[in-house]
């Protein structure tokens, strides 16, 4: 099996990178340190080179390729259209095959030298303790972004004592006029947010829909993607189309940014097609927005004193053009008083494993972040990605802000229950 | 490059700044031309203290330096054609001061020209040099390209707001030209010596630079003609009627093909001429000046007009201008991109001529940039597979700036000479022009370490006695 594209088979666009320079204002990996070799251009030089056999992996190599979020913000505004991410991706896969998994990981973390490892756990670090891992299944996602010991002073996510799965049935009947929606939960919404998929599933019953949510779908793989472990990826990608097919669904839908690039955006662009699976893949917001649920919200009646709420711009969504639906949705809720923040589509710095190996690097991608937040003058900063929000608010909680962060849906969860 | 050089430059800026490996010589290797060459080593430097060791040890060790911005050069200024050590000046990117009160600002040259301009702007203070690199380009790579842009034709370029510069010398003095005033005739000129000088003179270190209140509001509009003739004659009768716009600029046919589907303002296939014409000042007086632009400009083959009325609106104009550049290689692989300037009187002239070299050759050419200010962005796009295409293109280059010196303009308005255009000096300066200009360099820098091998094509013979 071999589903994911080589580097080989991104040449063509490798190519097609100008040299411009364009990339340096929106690359979250370079701003931060300002080099090179963390820039898109960079790393597609790099792959040239690659290609042309001037360079080998060798450990500099590793280092720039380690730092890079697979945001995709840099082929955003590539006039080229460059996939940076995913040729990134392509070399650390190589990287992995050549000298096993260790390597991005154990590896770059050896090269960055401070980060103390199997230091004792702080208090924070605890909350992903082998025991409470064992929650979580082997292949998760969320092992790959919080292998615990290593990061101290990090806010991460509880492992919730019943998760999605224990309180919602596989299927719900809803009316026959309306469609199935599949819904692709993800690890963090299922194993450390399930509240939101609750609410994400009270949302499209109340609407009349039909909801599958199969006990068996896996993580969506951005986690292992991000950490080269190309095997690992074609396994998830092969079971959640195979899981989403045993029943006829007509949407998939996802409230977690990163999953809708995963299952969404990626799998898209492996060699095998998945296009019946990938085009039924829908963000919440624009589902939501596309079944008229905000103007019945706006018909609410709005709260005396709602809270003021800003919006941050996951990255998997922002690429994909997606910012208007979720500020829509945030501008319908009768309990938000939105406002606009500066930087508000700039990188929270989580960036599928990023944080693990580069936990200096990403708190400072986050911190560009802050003073933007502060003028804004809310309260509460939402978004569309657990990822994002787990992040968010350890870079609040660094500032010493009070603020907090929020999915949508826990909003939509406060206006409803009002 | 020998172990003992590169523990000395260890000692310098610490292990962490100093590279010889292979991926970062890779990833120093080029700027906006594409042309690469590796470095020996690669260093980042954060004080002009370590700028100044460097550069003198350097001497010593006789390696050429070659300073870099954000490489966006489009002449190859940054390019280490002969090694040596590339040093890369991002780091030194604070804003030192924005002093309100005499309207000054100081920063290490690092700084992004964006980010100044919106520190700037938050203050009520304006920057006006704006390349289309601005979001990502250096103000040290600024001054040392004199780097100009649609603002330019009512504002002037980069050279018009440098007050004064620290500089580090070829061989690693620290010295300080102009000052916080805008009146300075102590001694020689030097900060404008600087300003444009490639890299070659000197390494900038702090600007400080002149700012202006910021203009009250602007006006952004999109013209779309049916011809180049029409977008040209519109811009002679806005000038004769001595209207001068912030921004003049213009895309021809060619650029409009190139960016048709990728900007967010619809551009039809009978559109063969874009204008985009920006006012700026008081207000109130803004939309009677807008009116009175499209009332001169009435007779000559407008397709369509639009005004736009908010900051995103004039935004997506602008997006039109910026996605440009990097488009083009639709065309054709290979892009050759020069930036003549011609008196604006004659921009119709030159687009003839260049239409003409463009057919006689049967070679698709390109043009779009500052009509306002005569400074016409010429792409030569050729697939160089093709036999005996750089021999041609050599032939187009030649006859191109050829036509832009016969109207009395000059081969380069804003990107500087560096690599690329250096063999075309002599069409526009005399030897004797060219030859003063060398023993310049070979004076300042008698073991030719700054930025060998630009501008010029040969080195100055002979060092200047002393
Ligand atoms: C998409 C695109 C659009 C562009 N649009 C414009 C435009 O509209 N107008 C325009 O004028 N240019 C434009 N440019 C060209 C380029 O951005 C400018 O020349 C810019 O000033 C270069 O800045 P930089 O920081 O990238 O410098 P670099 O490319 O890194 O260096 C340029 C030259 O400056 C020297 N240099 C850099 N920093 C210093 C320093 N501190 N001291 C001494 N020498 C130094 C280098 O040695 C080199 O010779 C564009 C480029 C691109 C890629
Ligand atoms: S913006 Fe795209 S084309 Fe330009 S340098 Fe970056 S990757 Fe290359
Ligand atoms: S994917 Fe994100 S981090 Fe990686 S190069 Fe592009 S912008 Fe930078």
């Amino acid at each position: 099996m071999n589903m994911n594209k080589s580097l080989q088979d991104f040449e063509k666009v490798i190519r097609e990178c100008v040299k411009c320079g364009v990339c340096q204002a929106h690359c979250p990996a370079y701003l931060v340190g300002r080099k090179e070799g963390a820039v898109a251009r960079g790393k597609i030089s790099l792959a040239a080179a690659l290609l042309d056999g001037e360079i080998q992996l060798d450990e500099q190599l590793q280092k720039d390729i380690s730092m890079c979020l697979m945001c995709g913000s840099c082929m955003n505004k590539c006039p080229n259209k460059v996939p940076t991410h995913e040729i990134v991706g392509a070399i650390r896969r190589e990287i992995t095959q050549k000298q096993g998994l260790s390597l991005i990981g154990k590896g770059v973390s050896t090269l960055l030298g401070s980060q103390p490892l199997m230091k004792t756990l702080s208090k924070g670090g605890a909350l992903l303790s082998p025991l409470v891992l064992k929650k979580v299944p082997e292949s998760s996602g969320l092992r790959l972004r919080f292998p615990t010991p290593l990061m101290k002073d990090r806010t991460l996510p509880q492992i919730a004592l019943k998760n999605l799965f224990d309180r919602v049935p596989e299927y719900i009947e809803g009316r026959p006029s309306k469609p199935v929606v599949g819904f692709f939960a993800g690890c963090s919404i299922s194993y450390a947010y399930p509240e939101i998929g609750e609410q994400m599933v009270r949302i499209l019953k109340s609407m009349g829909f039909s909801i599958y949510l199969p006990r068996k779908q896996n993580c969506c793989g951005i986690p292992a993607l991000s950490s080269g472990d190309g095997a690992l990826v074609e396994q998830l990608a092969e079971n959640n189309v195979k899981i989403f097919s045993e029943r006829e669904v007509d949407f998939i839908i996802t409230a977690c940014a990163s999953c809708n690039g995963g299952i969404g955006e990626y799998y898209q662009t492996m060699q095998k097609d998945y296009s019946e699976f990938t085009g039924k893949v829908v963000d919440f917001s624009v589902f939501l927005e596309k079944q008229g649920l905000f103007e019945q919200l706006a018909e609410m009646e709005r709260w005396k004193q709602p809270t003021r709420v800003t919006y941050h711009d996951p990255c998997h969504l922002k690429t994909q053009g997606i910012t208007a639906a979720p500020r829509a949705f945030l501008k319908a809720l009768p309990n938000v008083d939105f406002v606009e923040m500066d930087a508000a589509d700039s990188c929270c710095g989580l960036g599928g494993t990023f944080s693990v190996y580069h936990y200096d690097e990403s708190k400072a991608i986050g911190a560009r972040k802050v003073a933007g937040l502060i003028e804004s003058g809310a309260t509460q900063i939402a978004t569309a990605c657990p990822g994002c929000i787990m992040q968010l608010q350890d870079i609040i909680n660094h500032a010493g802000l009070k603020i907090k962060a929020v999915h949508i849906l826990e909003l939509l969860t406060e206006a409803l229950e009002q | 490059m020998k172990k003992e050089v590169v523990e000395r430059l260890i000692e310098i800026v610490g292990s962490d700044n100093v590279s010889t490996a292979t991926a970062d010589k890779i990833t120093h290797s080029y700027d906006a031309t594409q042309e690469q060459h590796l470095p020996d080593a690669v260093v980042y430097v954060s004080t002009t203290e370590q700028v100044s060791r460097i550069v003198k040890l350097a001497n010593e060790v006789k390696i050429p330096v070659l300073p870099r911005g954000a490489g966006s050069g489009f002449t190859g200024g940054t390019l280490p054609t002969r090694g040596g050590i590339v040093m890369v000046l991002t780091r030194m990117d604070k804003i030192l001061d924005i002093d309100s009160e005499n309207l000054t600002a100081e920063v290490e040259p690092g700084v992004v020209t964006a980010e100044l301009q919106r520190r700037a702007e938050k203050l009520g203070l304006f920057y006006p040099p704006d390349p289309a690199s601005k979001e990502f380009s250096t103000l040290g790579g600024n001054v040392a390209e004199c780097a100009g842009g649609p603002r330019c034709v009512k504002y002037g370029v980069t050279k018009d707001y440098i007050l004064g510069l620290e500089v580090v010398t070829p061989t690693g003095d620290i010295i300080r030209t102009g000052g916080k005033t805008l009146k300075n005739v102590v001694g020689y000129d030097l900060t404008k010596l600087f300003v444009g000088s490639e890299g070659t003179l000197g390494i900038i270190t702090k600007i400080t630079l002149k700012l202006i209140p910021k203009p009250a509001a602007k006006k952004t509009m999109l013209v779309q003609f049916e011809s180049i003739d029409g977008a040209a004659q519109s811009v002679s009768a806005i000038i004769g009627a001595k209207i001068i716009p912030t921004t003049l600029e213009f895309l021809d046919a060619a650029t409009i093909g190139c960016i048709r589907g990728k900007s967010d303002i619809p551009l039809p296939e009978n559109c063969q001429a874009v204008l985009i014409i920006e006012v700026d000042g008081d207000p109130e007086l803004l939309d009677a000046q807008a009116e009175r632009i499209l009332t001169i400009i009435e007779p000559f083959q407008v397709l369509d007009t639009r005004i736009a009325t908010t900051d995103e609106e004039s935004e997506k104009i602008w997006k039109v201008r910026r996605i440009v550049s990097p488009s083009l290689r639709q065309v054709n692989p290979d892009k050759f991109n020069e930036d003549i300037v011609v008196p604006r009187s004659k921009v119709p002239d030159m687009i003839r001529a260049l239409e003409a070299i463009s057919k006689k050759y049967n070679v698709p050419i390109v043009n779009f940039g500052h009509a306002g200010d005569g400074n016409i962005h010429v792409n030569v796009m050729v697939d160089l597979r093709e036999e005996g295409m750089r021999e041609k293109v050599e032939i187009v280059m030649d006859e191109i700036f050829r036509a832009a010196v016969e109207l009395k303009g000059s081969i380069s308005g804003e990107h500087g000479i560096g690599t690329s255009k250096a063999k075309y000096m002599s069409m526009e300066l005399n030897r004797e022009t060219i030859d003063y200009m060398q023993r310049i360099k070979a004076a300042l820098d008698p073991q030719n370490i700054l930025n060998p091998g630009k501008i010029f094509i040969e080195d100055a013979l002979q060092p200047a006695q002393s």
